[in-house]
């Protein structure tokens, strides 16, 4: 058996998460992270993206999508502070190529009272979503 | 003995103060199973922030936020979470009753307290009690916002950012289960180290992005997360005990009505049997 790590990822709305895994994947503020067992102390926010959690004993991986939060890595723990959180599975591809559209769409033809900040926001949201979606496929298609 | 007449009204005004009270008592069982599942959906997340900012109050880190500096206790600051509505048995006396001896400690060391208070019993409580009271809010309802909460809560974190006050507590039932509520106070800031031993030698975290930035935004998330907390465990615990309280009642109100039953058919007993003996003690004079 391989070295494991506890991880446990909660969001405002329920506890998402909770076991030994041998690897998280997130994606942080300064960019994707890979944390194994041991790892030295970290904390750090997350941004819009998936989060994969490389399981023991062959398992499959487990993918969810995490629309920010914080993270937190102590040697033997990583607990993840979600936002909002959804199981891959749940997510819909057209729902969130929809979105994509929209907000690109509101980008592009900007009027008076446009708020940008909050376009931007939503477009990377419904990129991160669609990556994260990418990443389940791919899983599957190892299978 | 009281005439057949009388007991007759004050059976039927118990029984409809035990229609009402079992209503009550149906009301509120429905209430605090939706008030349970909030309690129980936030939990998680508050309880896991808990744990790393536990752990966050142990790292010697580069950027001290003012959360985390331990000041000289000249002030204290407590967040008194109650419910707004009464009837719900000892709940808020209880409640009370702790953060008063909690208070009294404080105090004799020299300390001055501020209070920021949260339901509309604690308002009536602490005017009659005393106590310098900085902000209060009242009538919440029962499914709480944060962004209703956050206002009041300001108040105390710019007087703690600002060194007016050099503690803060919240204080609220805790529910453990329908038939026990306790009483909890708890400490915020400065953050409370977490027991681990492996923790108190000197490290520190990696921050991504920057150190004072993260912790910003993290804390300001604790103290949400567990005000929040606070609440929606306290509206559990109110229909808890509310509902146990009133079920209490409706019983109280049966065995009185059983009671007030028997004096009653006594007393109509007596009076028929006097009536008759006085109409054949009559017939035997004529």
């Amino acid at each position: 058996m391989a070295i494991t790590v506890r991880c446990d990822i909660v969001s405002a709305e329920e506890e998402i998460f909770s076991g030994l895994v041998e690897m998280v994947v997130a994606t942080g503020a300064s960019g994707d992270l890979g944390i194994c067992p041991g790892h030295a102390p970290l904390l750090t926010e997350l941004k819009p993206g998936p989060i994969r959690l490389i399981c023991q004993n062959d398992k499959e991986d487990e993918i969810f999508y995490l629309s920010g939060g914080f993270l937190e890595v102590q040697p033997n723990s990583v607990k993840v502070l979600a936002d909002t959180a959804l199981r891959a599975e749940d997510m819909s591809e057209a729902a969130a190529e929809e979105a994509k559209k929209r907000a690109e769409q509101e980008l592009a033809n900007q009027n008076g009272e446009f708020d940008y900040s909050r376009a931007a926001a939503r477009l990377a949201e419904a990129a991160a979503q669609l990556r994260t979606l990418q990443a389940v496929r791919k899983k599957l298609g190892k299978r | 003995m009281a005439g057949a007449k009388e007991i007759r009204t004050q059976i039927t005004s118990i029984k409809s103060t035990q229609k009402i009270t079992s209503a009550m008592e149906m009301v509120a069982a429905s209430k605090m199973r939706k008030a349970q599942d909030r309690m129980q959906t936030s939990r998680p997340y508050a309880e896991r922030i808990r744990q790393v900012v536990g752990h966050v109050a142990h790292a010697r880190a580069e950027y001290k936020h003012s959360f985390m500096e331990e000041r000289e206790v000249k002030k204290v600051g407590y967040i008194i979470v109650s419910s707004d509505r009464g009837l719900c048995g000892g709940l808020n006396t209880n409640l009370f009753k702790q953060t008063v001896e909690n208070m009294k400690e404080w105090s004799d060391q020299g300390a001055e307290i501020d209070l920021c208070l949260i339901g509309s019993k604690a308002v009536s409580f602490f005017r009659s009690y005393g106590g310098n009271v900085v902000a209060a809010l009242t009538h919440i309802g029962d499914e709480p916002n944060i962004a209703d909460l956050i206002g009041g809560v300001k108040v105390m974190l710019d007087s703690y950012e600002q060194g007016n006050i050099d503690r803060l507590f919240v204080v609220h039932n805790e529910f453990v289960n329908t038939m026990t509520q306790t009483p909890q106070v708890l400490q915020l800031l400065p953050l409370v180290p977490d027991e681990d031993e492996s923790l108190k030698k000197g490290w520190d975290y990696l921050y991504e992005p920057d150190a004072k930035h993260l912790l910003d935004g993290l804390l300001v998330r604790y103290i949400e997360s567990q005000v929040y907390q606070a609440v929606v465990e306290n509206n559990a615990c109110e229909q808890a005990a509310r509902m146990v309280s009133m079920k209490s009642a409706t019983d109280n109100a049966g065995n009185l009505i059983d009671d007030l039953q028997l004096v009653y058919n006594k007393a109509r007993q007596a009076a028929i049997t006097q009536e008759i003996s006085e109409i054949v003690s009559g017939a035997a004079a004529v």
